[in-house]
């Protein structure tokens, strides 16, 4: 019982917590991408323009609510919501310190992974419900991609599932704490795990190089094409929810969670590590062009897939005869 | 230039049934209303999967009669309506409009005023070249994304060249600079300190620029052998400017037929090897090299003198040009911009006829993209540069 209070408690401040980071993480992407682009990005409204995602939401909500004549209106209207629970869902089983987390659950690397990797049923289904031949084309591209780059992302994160001997997310952070982060020792096989581990996650949450689902300028907006208003803001709150929640997977899985090495553990260290994660994706997404589909999977299947089946062998082989 | 035989190529128009009765196709309409078909351009894409089996361009959106308005215009009025065809190059537009007039009436254009369209021209070059660069890494990268981040910078150099033309005319875009028999506005004191100060912080960017697209190995990817066009068939369909170089087809107007100053300078025309995207981006970024080159050489050295001929144009609205039939053509950013007059002696034209590079350019097409993806279809019209406004007029 007690446990299930702490859980609905912490799961209720990680949630609002994880809403409020995802409205400013806009603001923070908006004023980084400006840097890069020579412009001031938001400015007017509030220090900063730091209130500019609040407007955003106010204008989204007065949009008129559209439903295509010929769309599936009940699976166009679930999928948006259905997007933004999967992509939520993800953060119960992320410890963000030794007691700041919802539900540290046995399986959790692989619940993780399984509600990560369904974020891509929602968005078939928008592409198949909006009736849209764009949308159409989309939704099949995030098949493709989402199944093809499920692959690697599991591959990799079996890395430090076998380096510390458990599925349990937390007992992996305890692990890294007691000797080292896993991109520091074994950095041969932590370090390139985390780099495919972090790639698979920009493919699976559709960003630049890997956002071909919505690819705005051959699909106009992919499967969110025919949304307007709040669903589409839905869409779009999941996809960032999605970058944030995996950036805190990747930071717990490679780079010692809470861990703060010498200056102890703590709940801001994860903040931190997490953070800069998301800065880097949002880095990436401003400064490259966008792969054709094709291209995609080819790298996918040629050259992550067979790198991270090598890279589970070579860890098993360590733990085995090493540590 | 090499003389090709017209040969007889196989009809990309086939009928939908002719190409795989088995497949199941989608027939996509890809625009107007689309991010990427730069302005108003409809092609309808015939789909299998999303390998485009068929591919039917349609234009016509921004048509403005603006040849029937002509017809109207005494011809020192024309000038500022051309300025609106290729929005993206109006310097060169006026060029080539009042070269016919001047041609029509057997006027000679003062040295200075030569030296200054030639100027103008690859100034013009150079800005027009940039913001192709920009679009074009929009098209690859989206507009959330690091093609925007290559859009704003191009837009930024760009900016440097409109503030240079906006001290000599007033105007940032619709300069209506040029008038029949030379220019109207002399170039500012001063002026040369300014384009040499642009041309080095282009000079240095364009490296940059190279850097973050031509050794880019995702820009690589998706350019290389993509839209590959071959030189035959752009000859026969009449495909100029940098996209027929590209396919390595030596000719440019600036050398091949010189104008305005180009006999008294030597031009070094930029040509390419494989005729696919990569080889039209690399054309263009040279050419803005060449540009580069070719002003600073110039700058300093424009001969002094009157920037008119003045004399037959003592009420400009009532120059009349003897009957006959002229035409003219100079090299613009895109190819060759042809302008065709037929005068009935009475201070209007009896017929004005523009010939765009861009719509040839856009007749190249069908040929070009079945087999393509609807990634490469982007790709591929962003490489060809259609200017919306000159292939419609």
């Amino acid at each position: 019982m007690s446990s299930f209070v702490h859980g609905g408690l912490y799961g209720a401040v990680i949630v609002t917590v994880l809403m409020t980071v995802t409205a400013f993480s806009l603001w923070f992407e908006r004023k980084l991408a400006a840097r890069m682009q020579t412009r001031l990005g938001p400015t007017m409204v509030g220090p900063s323009g730091l209130l500019q995602p609040i407007a955003d939401v106010l204008k989204l909500l007065q949009k008129e609510d559209i439903i295509p004549a010929k769309a599936d209106s009940a699976l166009f209207n679930l999928a948006p919501p259905v997007a933004v629970v999967c992509a939520i869902a993800v953060a119960a089983a992320v410890p963000f310190s030794p007691t700041v987390v919802a539900a540290d659950l046995d399986v959790g690397v692989v619940y993780v992974l399984a509600l990560g990797a369904l974020t891509v049923l929602p968005v078939f289904t928008a592409g198949w419900a909006s009736n849209n031949k764009l949308a159409l084309l989309g939704g099949m591209r995030a098949v493709a991609q989402s199944i093809s780059y499920g692959v690697p992302l599991l591959l990799a994160a079996m890395v430090p599932v076998i380096l510390a001997g458990s599925l349990r997310i937390g007992t992996i952070v305890r692990v890294q704490s007691e000797h080292h982060w896993f991109v520091v020792w074994p950095f041969f096989l932590g370090l390139p795990a985390a780099v495919i581990f972090l790639l698979a996650m920009l493919a699976e949450s559709n960003r630049i190089p890997f956002d071909i689902p919505e690819a705005e300028s051959e699909l106009v907006a992919g499967v969110t094409t025919e949304y307007t208003g709040m669903k589409f803001a839905l869409f779009y709150m999941a996809e960032y929810v999605h970058t944030l929640v995996a950036s805190a997977v990747a930071a717990a899985l490679f780079l010692g969670g809470w861990d703060g090495g010498p200056l102890g553990p703590g709940l801001h260290w994860m903040v931190a590590k997490t953070l800069l994660l998301f800065a880097a994706v949002y880095w990436i997404r401003w400064s490259l062009l966008r792969f054709r589909s094709d291209q995609l999977m080819r790298l996918c299947w040629r050259t992550l897939v067979p790198a991270s089946v090598v890279l589970v062998g070579a860890t098993g082989a360590w733990v085995v005869f090493v540590g | 230039m090499r003389t090709v035989q017209v040969s007889r190529r196989v009809d990309p128009h086939l009928p939908i049934d002719r190409y795989d009765p088995e497949a199941e196709l989608m027939l996509l309409h890809f625009g107007p209303q689309h991010p990427s078909t730069h302005g108003v351009f409809r092609m309808d894409l015939t789909l299998d999967g999303e390998i485009i089996v068929k591919a039917v361009p349609h234009v016509g959106f921004l048509h403005r009669a603006v040849e029937k308005l002509c017809e109207s215009l005494a011809y020192v009025q024309i000038t500022p309506i051309v300025d609106k065809n290729d929005y993206v190059a109006p310097m060169t537009n006026e060029q080539a409009l009042n070269m016919v007039f001047e041609k029509a009436l057997n006027l000679e254009v003062p040295r200075r005023a030569r030296w200054m369209r030639t100027l103008f021209a690859e100034l013009q070059r150079i800005a027009s070249h940039l913001l192709w660069l920009g679009t074009f890494a929009l098209d690859l990268g989206g507009a959330l994304g690091g093609g925007s981040t290559v859009f704003i910078h191009c837009f930024r150099e760009r900016e440097l060249i409109l503030d240079l033309f906006e001290e000599v005319s007033g105007a940032r875009f619709h300069y209506n600079t040029h008038t029949i028999g030379g220019n109207r506005h002399d170039l500012p004191a001063g002026w040369s300190a300014k384009v040499h100060a642009a041309m080095d912080i282009i000079d240095r960017r364009i490296g940059e620029y190279e850097r973050m697209t031509l050794e880019n190995r995702i820009f690589l990817a998706r350019t290389r052998g993509v839209g590959v066009l071959d030189a035959e068939l752009a000859l026969e369909l009449g495909v100029t400017g940098p996209i027929l170089r590209a396919c390595g087809v030596d000719h440019d107007l600036r050398r091949d037929a010189p104008f305005h100053a180009y006999d008294e300078v030597a031009v070094k025309v930029v040509t390419g090897t494989g005729g696919d995207c990569l080889a039209r981006a690399q054309v263009r970024l040279g050419e803005v090299r060449e540009s580069v080159r070719l002003v600073r050489e110039m700058v300093d050295n424009v001969p002094a003198g009157p920037i008119n001929s003045g004399k037959p144009i003592k009420v400009p609205v009532q120059t009349k040009i003897p009957p006959g039939q002229v035409y003219v053509a100079i090299e613009t950013p895109r190819g060759e911009l042809g302008s065709y007059l037929i005068s009935d002696g009475s201070h209007l034209p009896y017929r004005l006829k523009l010939r765009p590079p861009s719509l040839h350019a856009l007749s190249a097409l069908p040929y070009i993209l079945p087999g393509a993806t609807v990634s490469d279809a982007v790709a591929i019209l962003g490489s060809l540069d259609p200017i919306m406004g000159e292939v419609d007029r």
